[in-house]
């Protein structure tokens, strides 16, 4: 029989190696349209039912009658109401090609390797005893065939070896033939879905000969189950309620239904068959685990193994083929579970713990070359013998038997810690990473304390003292009564504190810490995916995400000038304020604004990034923008330096320019003294000589040389007595005589002293006598001094046919007064010149020695004001500036 | 980047097409029925499990099968309407968030 | 033949001293006082001596000079310098523009009647 038996199973395992190999040429030859039909899809999700709801509903049944019914209720209501999560789960898997639950963790919360790693040890500590279980179930299904022929440990491992050996090797052959993780395997999709078949044929088969065969129909049936002890409803509603819940959890976070479900999916409306499908596969396979549960108390004698019904029972009635078929039912649950999970667990274990280790200690960084494809498939091929090995290591450790029936439960508990952070991802874009980190790592804390680390048994692991009286003799830490809240179901206990805790770390974290921008850009694909992504077929109507441009053209642009960017865009479309609509001109402004930094195609890519579907990975071009970011920093820090040296050189080329100006201006001014002085002292000397040497001169020719000498005298005692007043007022040494009066007094003399001293043409002075009653009080006759030179240096040097000064008083902190004449005014070279000593702006002797504006400077200097040129004001003009504090002392 | 941020399409239309209707309502009915079928699941909680009221296990089996064919008919009717009125996923509401 | 004498200048006092000198030692007197037209001028007048200032408006009195020098009518007119800047380049910036002679303002009348006797007589 047991030959018989291996034999057997033997075909059935190479057959389903053929069909994996046939399905793969299929795909690979383009034949493979009836590989992709929704029903496989759906029947691939039966992975969910393992050795451990195969044969494991039964007993459960028989121990706690409808309960078992809460690990198909919760799954049912998933993929009911898949237009909830699912259909969103399906869609950001494949707009990001996510490849695992660890992936979407770390995806969502900005490409995190710290929590896909944490996911990745929750997955693989909560998967482990699960493979381990599987293991048992097949080993403990052959003990019932062979009863008798192999009874010790040794043997008992050896079929465990066997069977894990054979699903590595099937799992490493057609688990790893695409690099890409996200590509389907279609061999063993193809093979699962056939064990779904199997398995289902082999429950219902067993079902109907309960039912028909055994019970006599339908009615007889039901007459049977009432009369048993199972006769009436009975149920702990706490975990009637829990349970569904927790099993729906675990549905969406188990790493091998993520597996089939999200990442093998390769067309979303497959998902809308399966809502319908699963359900009512999941009902089947149900349907008759209380009658067999029944029949099984009924027939078989007491004290048999209620889990391994769905075999003794075919047996007991001799019905050796179908006690075959429902092995072989049994084997398909166990093998098809143990290959998903370990291609989910070798998936994230290879590509979150083992890469990133290989990339860092094998130098080279992560320059990613042709070789590294061996690496990863070698590593994604060791992480699956690994992760079988350790199932198989756990179930010799753990010895088997009843520390392994509950941890199917156990498991899911653990499992499910993952939800808060998935459904927090994908939800709601406040999510953040610290916030599922400290979620993870409480509910995952909570969950090993208070019910993996003691399912191993009092003593194991946990110290007896600490499961009677808490860690460290803390009554309120007792691991099944935390915080004292004790009476609860164990299971219940921790599932409710682990994902209390979780969840309330979760939201407290994620609204306390502030996310980094990748992570916000994730969270805005993720939350918003509809919108982002692009369905199968429609892809016009998309809506790109402007935040996300927003966030992108920031790290490229920096966040000034694409803000600049985004408002100039968003008034040319109209819009008041907020975020421009991504229009299709916008979107190509952007990418030509993007290109100029980081070339066309990158933009390009980026912008489709966004926008379209997922062809470049976002990380890629974070990292991208990322060193664009730093080199145009670096660039600008050079061109700031060097506009910096620029401006430097300037300012030293003017400062230069001023100096020789001035040192020309300064050896100019002896020569000019001299010119000043020797001019009237030439007529002088001419006309004294004249008058002395020359006999019979008339009357008024003596008398006119006379003047004349008289007037040159006068001529250059003034220009004496300027230059002494520039030394005096230059050396500081001048006292002012402070007196009280109008501005309007002060302007009226020297409007007309200006007048009488000069002879020139006439010029026409505008003045406003209202603006200039303010009384002063100041050194009014130095004042004078500056007033009288400027109304005669308009006088002497406006070149206007008609010349005429604008006077004009404003007063506001200070009293500005302001010359502006009509004529050409002052070059810009002469600008800064015009208030240096000698300096004239023309070559005209208009009569000065150069030294007015000189003096008026050093004048308003000591009266605490200024006198400045102002330029552009059609003509020559110059500001006179009093403090206010001489007009205001008046007032 | 806040969560309220500006209006992305405009006011939307108050009123739509028939079918545009139609398909939301098609919409509304499937994120409804798995609440449906959660309150039935748990009606069993009610049950009284003591004496004579006890609830038989035959009737209990009719109940929750009977709630689990009405699901997934339901879910049948209406993915096939959905299949129907064509484009998934599409714009119109299709956001659960 | 009555010479004739040019003066240059822009000073009108300085004008009315050299003419009422030159006039009184029998000489004609033109006058004139922009940079600008000297050269015209001077040809017109063909004197037998310019008397120049330096600093002039609108020319400079060594510009004057050199045009004059370049000039084949004029190239050879004895012309006297005057300038109130007395310092050694500008008697050597004279002597390169082809000075005849140069006199550093004031001057004694005396000397300055020597001097244009000097020039006037056909030598140096």
């Amino acid at each position: 029989m047991l030959n018989t038996l291996v034999a057997v199973c033997s075909a059935y395992a190479l057959f389903l190696f053929a069909v994996a190999f046939a399905a793969e040429r299929a795909a690979l030859r383009g034949q493979a349209t009836w590989l992709r039909s929704p029903m496989v899809y759906t029947l691939s999700l039966s992975i969910y039912c393992t050795a451990w709801t195969f044969y494991g509903a039964v007993g459960s049944a028989v121990r706690s009658g409808f309960e078992y019914l809460t690990i198909y209720l919760g799954p049912s209501l998933v993929l009911v109401g898949w237009w909830w999560i699912l259909r969103k789960l399906v869609r950001i898997g494949r707009s990001q090609r996510i490849t695992s639950v660890a992936d979407l963790i770390s995806s969502r919360y900005g490409k995190s390797n710290l929590l896909a790693v944490g996911v990745t040890i929750l997955a693989v500590v909560g998967t482990t005893p699960y493979i381990a279980l599987q293991l048992q179930s097949v080993t403990l299904s052959f003990e019932v065939f062979g009863v008798g022929d192999l009874a010790t440990g040794e043997e008992k491992g050896h079929t465990a070896l066997w069977v894990a050996a054979g699903l590595a090797l099937f799992t490493v052959i057609f688990g790893t033939r695409n690099l890409d993780a996200n590509e389907r395997h279609n061999g063993v999709v193809m093979a699962i879905a056939l064990e779904a078949i199997v398995k289902l044929a082999a429950l219902l088969a067993v079902g109907v000969f309960v039912v028909w065969g055994l019970s006599g129909g339908v009615s007889g049936a039901l007459d049977k189950i009432d009369a048993s002890p199972l006769g009436h409803w009975e149920i702990d509603g706490g975990r009637w309620a829990g349970l569904m819940m927790l099993s729906a959890a675990a549905f969406l976070c188990l790493p091998r239904i993520f597996q089939v479900l999200v990442v093998e999916n390769d067309n979303e409306t497959h998902l809308r068959t399966a809502s319908w499908a699963f359900p009512l596969y999941l009902g089947l396979m149900s349907l008759f685990v209380v009658p067999i549960a029944v029949i099984g108390l009924e027939m078989l004698p007491e004290g048999s193994n209620p889990d391994l019904f769905v075999l003794t029972v075919p047996l007991s009635q001799g019905r050796d083929g179908l006690a075959v078929l429902s092995f072989l039912g049994g084997f398909s649950s166990a093998t098809s579970m143990v290959i998903v999970a370990a291609i989910a667990l070798s998936t994230m274990v290879s590509n979150h713990v083992v890469m990133p280790l290989w990339l860092r200690f094998a130098g080279g960084g992560a320059k990613v070359s042709g070789d590294v494809r061996h690496v990863v498939l070698l590593a994604r091929r060791l992480s699956i013998i690994g992760v079988v090995m350790l199932g198989y290591l756990y179930y010799r450790l753990s010895g088997g038997g009843a520390a392994l029936a509950s941890i199917g439960l156990v498991s899911f508990a653990g499992v499910a810690q993952v939800l808060p952070a998935m459904l927090g991802g994908i939800f709601w874009r406040g999510a953040s990473r610290l916030g599922a980190l400290t979620g993870l790592t409480l509910g995952f804390g909570c969950w090993g304390y208070t019910l993996f680390l003691p399912s191993f048994g009092p003593g194991a692991v946990l110290p007896e003292a600490w499961l009677l009286d808490g860690a460290f003799g803390l009554h309120w830490l007792r691991p099944h009564a935390l915080f004292g809240i004790g009476g609860m179901d164990p299971l219940l206990h921790a599932v409710f504190w682990s994902l209390a805790l979780n969840t309330g770390g979760f939201v407290l974290a994620s609204l306390a810490s502030f996310p980094q921008p990748l992570e916000r850009l994730q969270g805005a694909q993720f939350v918003n995916v509809f919108e982002h992504s692009t369905g199968p077929r429609s892809w016009a109507g998309r809506v790109a995400p402007t935040e996300d441009l927003m966030v992108m053209a920031q790290r490229i642009l920096g966040a000034r000038d694409a803000r600049l960017l985004f408002e100039r865009e968003a008034q040319r479309q109209g819009l008041r304020g907020g975020l421009p609509a991504p229009t299709p001109d916008f979107l190509e402004t952007l990418e030509r604004e993007l290109a100029g930094s980081v070339g066309a195609a990158t933009a390009h890519a980026m912008v489709g990034q966004i926008v379209g579907g997922a062809s470049v990975s976002v990380e890629d071009l974070m990292a991208v923008a990322d060193e664009t970011a730093q080199m145009m920093e670096y660039s600008a820090r050079l061109e700031a330096q060097s506009q910096e040296l620029a401006r430097t050189a300037a300012q030293l080329r003017e400062a230069n320019a001023k100096l020789t100006r001035l040192s020309v201006q300064k050896d100019a001014f002896l020569s000019q003294i001299s010119h000043e002085l020797r001019t009237p002292m030439t007529s002088i000397r001419a006309f004294s000589e004249i008058l002395r040497d020359t006999t019979g001169l008339s009357a008024p020719e003596q008398s006119k040389y006379a003047s004349i000498i008289h007037d040159e005298a006068i001529r250059l005692t003034r220009l004496l007595d300027d230059l002494l007043d520039l030394s005096v007022l230059e050396n500081g040494q001048v006292n002012l005589n402070l007196r009280e009066g109008l501005l309007s007094e002060v302007l009226d003399r020297a409007v007309a002293a200006a007048a009488a001293d000069e002879h020139g043409a006439r010029l026409r002075i505008d003045r406003d006598p209202a603006a200039e009653r303010i009384w002063l009080n100041t050194d009014l006759d130095r004042l004078s001094q500056v007033f009288i030179n400027l109304v005669a240096n308009a006088r002497k040097y406006c070149d206007a046919a008609q010349p005429a000064l604008d006077i004009r008083v404003r007063t506001g902190e200070e009293v500005v007064i302001d010359f502006i004449d009509n004529g050409t005014g002052i070059s810009s070279e002469a600008q800064d010149v015009i208030f240096e000593k000698f300096s004239r702006v023309s070559d005209q002797k208009a009569g000065g020695a150069g030294l007015g504006l000189a003096i008026c400077r050093q004048i308003m200097t000591r009266l605490g004001g200024e006198i400045a040129y102002l330029p552009g004001q059609g003509g020559g003009a110059f500001r006179v500036i009093l403090p206010a504090n001489i007009a205001m002392a008046a007032q | 980047m806040s969560e309220a941020g500006p209006p992305r399409r405009g006011k939307p239309p108050v009123f739509l097409e028939r079918q545009s209707y139609r398909r939301r309502r098609v919409i509304d009915a499937a994120r409804v029925l798995p609440f449906i079928g959660m309150l039935l699941w748990l009606v069993p909680l009610l049950w009284a499990e003591e004496g004579a009221a006890a609830v038989r296990s035959s009737s209990a089996i009719l109940y929750l099968f009977g709630v689990w064919a009405l699901l997934v008919l339901g879910a049948v009717v209406l993915s096939s309407r959905l299949a129907a009125q064509g484009r998934y996923g599409a714009e119109t509401g299709g956001e659960g968030g | 033949m009555l010479k004739r004498v040019m003066l240059i200048e822009d000073e009108p006092n300085i004008i009315e001293a050299i003419s009422f000198i030159l006039s009184r030692e029998g000489l004609a007197v033109d006058t004139h006082s922009d940079g600008t037209t000297a050269n015209d001028r001077l040809r017109a007048c063909r004197p037998d001596l310019l008397i120049l200032d330096v600093m002039l408006p609108g020319k400079s009195g060594y510009d004057i000079l050199r045009e004059l020098r370049e000039d084949a009518d004029t190239a050879e007119l004895p012309v006297l310098m005057l300038t109130a800047r007395g310092q050694s380049r500008d008697r050597e910036m004279a002597e390169r523009a082809g000075v005849s002679a140069f006199m550093t303002k004031p001057f004694s009348n005396a000397e300055m009647l020597a001097t244009v006797r000097t020039l006037v007589a056909g030598g140096v």
